[in-house]
Formats: structure tokens, sequence, C-alpha cells
């Protein structure tokens, strides 16, 4: 097997392979180390094609000592052209959409904790948690009662209800901290030194955030083995959006893809834009905010990557760009009308900032640009209220007509 | 003051296996350096030049010492100082 030990990104030292995430030298982040020098890339390409129909057919780049196994396998969701998108934001470009939100609890987060709860078997775990904005909750909710192992699952109190309901369900323990994300977070990596439990996102997160790659790995083999010029990517913690550019980087370097990294552009909300920011300013750290945004999936205060975000943007030639409140429901609705992909606020910042891009004038005539939707819009019903009116009406053809009389009948 | 300073998992084979150490200071950055003084291991862990590494968080009392005055934030009598590590969550 390829797995080979926990690395810290910031000084290099060597881990075992267990729970745990920060260096004790520096307190940098760990992130699991493989061993490729054996890999033949045609061979490998051979096993994912002859793979299962989800994210264990990327298994020789997962961190797993043995097989991984999961009952709800996320992954393999759809790539979509969006031409109609591209035309109505004036874009002579190949406009793809990742649809992330079509996997078994409607968001990426399905993968991270696929994995994270597949490790947590493997380590011998029968307790998983989490600090959750939403999807993550579901998400671990669902994939612990599938597994059959205990939950606990902490959230911001106030939550948008969807989240709360559609984590409640699957008979987790739901935790409802009255603070924000970055207070919740703070309690569960302080729980974490004391309870016996696999915290996906925290003892467990170097493991848990190599099921981002995953997104990377299907993008390019739905693309027939080829890179895209350009991806547009949320940041909440900047973990999904490094880990895309460390899923393209392995198959650069391993030879199952070849030319060079895609432009990366970042998308968060105005009301939380702590990495934006950082960018703008020309900050190699996040300072951070106290959110304040209807993208409540992206409330991330203090995002603990979002140094290497920042270096990401900078060293692809990309950018990391905000859009405020009114832009994301503007945004969620022109998706839809345009694709049929109805998303939630984060699917919104991200279009949002798409059409930044688009007007001003980044994305060059034929470039091929995915766009990645991470979530599903049934998850934040709120922010589509105001975005149309029905039209009421008595059940007779007079009331109809009466209703649309200024429209010609099309014969 | 007399604050009490709790110490993460990651830390402790600096303090000889304590998770919790009773010091004195009236800011964060007293407090802090009177831990250093009683256990040395720790200074370079989590500071670089005088500074706060940029992977540790501090709290005072379970606010971010970053929306209040870094290491210069004050102490109260009572307070708790928190150390963890901000590779988390997401």
């Amino acid at each position: 097997m390829s797995i080979e030990s926990l690395k810290c990104k910031e000084c290099g030292a060597a881990y075992e392979l267990d729970a745990r995430f920060a260096c004790e030298n520096c307190f940098g982040p760990l992130e699991v180390a493989y061993d490729h020098t054996s890999l033949d890339a045609a061979e490998a390409k051979r096993r994912i094609q002859a793979g299962s129909q989800g994210i264990w057919r990327y298994a020789d780049f997962l961190p797993f000592v043995g097989r991984p196994g999961d009952p709800l396998e996320p992954g393999l969701t759809p790539l979509l052209r969006a031409d109609r998108l591209a035309e109505r934001l004036g874009l002579d470009a190949e406009l793809w959409i990742k649809n992330d939100a079509a996997n078994p609890t409607h968001s990426f987060k399905d993968r991270v904790v696929a994995v994270a709860v597949a490790k947590a078997r493997e380590l011998g775990f029968d307790t998983v948690a989490c600090a959750s904005t939403g999807n993550l909750a579901n998400a671990v909710a669902a994939h612990a009662a599938a597994a059959g192992l205990e939950s606990y699952v902490f959230v911001p109190a106030n939550l948008e209800e969807q989240k709360l309901l559609a984590t409640g369900i699957y008979g987790t323990n739901l935790v409802g901290v009255r603070g924000n994300y970055d207070d919740v977070n703070r309690l569960c990596t302080q729980l974490a030194e004391s309870r016996p439990w696999a915290f996906v996102n925290v003892n467990l997160r170097p493991y848990y955030a190599e099921g981002s790659k995953t997104l990377a790995y299907e993008t390019a083999e739905q693309l027939g083995w080829e890179l895209p010029d350009r991806v547009v990517c949320p940041i909440a913690s900047g973990s999904l959006f490094t880990k895309l550019g460390r899923g393209f980087q392995e198959w650069l370097d391993l030879g199952l893809l070849s030319g060079e990294l895609p432009v990366f552009n970042g998308a968060q909300a105005q009301g939380c834009s702590p990495v934006a920011t950082a960018f703008a300013e020309g900050w190699d750290v996040c300072k951070p905010q106290k959110p304040e945004t209807i993208a409540k999936s992206l409330a991330i205060g203090d995002p603990a990557d979002g140094p290497y975000a920042v270096e990401q943007a900078r060293t692809t030639g990309g950018a990391i760009d905000s859009v405020g409140d009114e832009e994301i429901k503007d945004a969620i609705r022109l998706l839809a009308e345009t694709t049929g992909i109805f998303t939630e606020t984060a699917g919104g910042v991200t279009i949002g900032v798409l059409a930044k891009l688009a007007e001003r004038g980044d994305i060059a005539s034929g470039e091929r640009v995915v766009v990645y939707i991470t979530g599903e819009g049934l998850k934040t019903l709120d922010a589509t209220r105001d975005r149309f009116q029905m039209h009421e009406i008595d059940p007779d053809l007079a009331s109809f007509e009466s209703e649309f009389e200024q429209q010609e009948v099309a014969v | 003051m007399a604050v009490t300073v709790k110490i993460p998992t990651q830390l402790r084979a600096a303090t000889g296996g304590e998770a919790e150490v009773e010091v004195a200071g009236s800011t964060v950055g007293e407090v802090l350096d009177a831990v250093f003084a009683a256990h040395g291991d720790l200074r370079e862990r989590i500071t670089q030049d005088g500074d706060l590494r940029r992977f540790v968080n501090v709290y005072v009392s379970g606010e971010d010492i970053r929306f209040q005055q870094g290491l210069d934030t004050a102490i109260a009598e009572g307070d708790e100082v928190t150390i963890l590590p901000a590779v988390a969550g997401g």
C-alpha cells in the first residue's frame, strides 16, 4: 500500500498514521504522504476505469491501508456543459458545471465524510463527530447511520431549518451550539482532546480532507483525462480549494495527466471573506472575521487552510473574489434558469464570482472553465423567496386567460 | 493576575504532561512569557520572531485574541487562557 505517513505541511515533521491533525513542533497542519514510486500510470488508469461507480475507484490515491468501503458511496456526479449560462454571461468559453449536489446527502461533503468514516472504522473508532456549518452535519449523520456508528454533530444553533431537519432525521446526537461556526469549531477541538471519538474535521482532518481530491480526479476523468484551463470553486476553510489543486498536481506528477495546473479562482461571500481579503491585501495569513452572510455553509471566519488557498490562487495566476447577498440570490436564479440546476447559497457565491470574472474580462475566448457547485438549493430555500412570483388563479379558463392576456398564444 | 493556561495535547510533551499551567501576568504576552519561563520548550513551538506562529490560536475566556488586542490583550483575574491549533474545521 502506498500510504506512508502524516507529514507537517509547514516543517515536514513525519508522524504515524493515527488520529492526529497538528504538528507538535510548529502546530502546522498534517497531510497524508504517499509513496507512489511503484505506480504505473497506464495500469492505474485501467484500475480506475474498472473500479466502482463512485469515489472508491480512486482508492489508490486515498489514505487507506486496506480497501475502503462505505454503503453510501458518493461521487461520479454529473459534469455538464453550460452553454446557455456562458451565453448569458457573454463568455466565449467552454463552460462546465460540476454538479456535486448530486451526492447521497446533496453536497460535496459526502466525499470527505465517506473517506473519514471509512478511516474511522479502519482505526477502530465506534463514534464519529464533527463541527459543521450544515452540509457536513447532514453527511456525518447519514454516513454514520449507514455504517452503524454512533455520531455527534455540532452546529451553530441558528442554522437553516432545512439543514437541521436533514441532519436530525438520521438519528444522530444533534447539538446546536449558541455561537458561530468558529465557536463550534473551538469547542470541538477541545472535545477532541478528551473524547475517544473520531471528529472527522478535527483529529481525522488529514484523512477527511483527502476526500476532496476525488473532485479533481473526476473532473479530469470526465474531461477525457484532460485538465481544465481554469476552475472556480467556493472557499470556506480553503480545504476543498487546496485539495483540488493537490488532486490535479498528483496526477500530473504521476503521469496520469499532462499540462499544467489550472488557474484557481476562489469564491467567498462578502459577509465572510477572510481569504479574499488576505488575497487582496497581499497577506500570507488570514485575519479572522465575524461572519454575517446568507451563505452559511461558507461562514468560517477563521479558515484553517486560508493561507494555502491564497498561495494557490497566487501561484496559478488566479484570484479570490467575493460577492454580496443580493448577488448571491441573483446568481442562484441565473444558474437555475440557464442550466436547470438549483444550488444553495454557496453555489450562488460561486456563480456570482464567475459572473464577476466574466464582467472583468478575466476569462479568455476558448478557455475551458469548470465551476464547482457544492450543494443543493433545497437546503437554503429562504434565499429564493423574493426571486419570483407565482400566478394564482381560479380553476377556470377565463381566470387563466385574464392573468396571461398580454401573452399571444403560440400556434 | 493569576490565570490558568490550558495546554493542548500536542504541546504536553513540553510541559511534562500537564494540561494546565497556573501563572501570573496582566496581558496575554506576559502570561505566555511566564509559561515559557516554566516550560522553555514551548516558546519555539508556538512563537516565531516574537510573534505567534500562523497556525496557533489563543483565546481569553473563549474569545480569540485576534478580535482583541492580540498579545497585548488585557487579562482579568480568573480569566482562562486557551492555546489551540488553528488547523481544525471546514
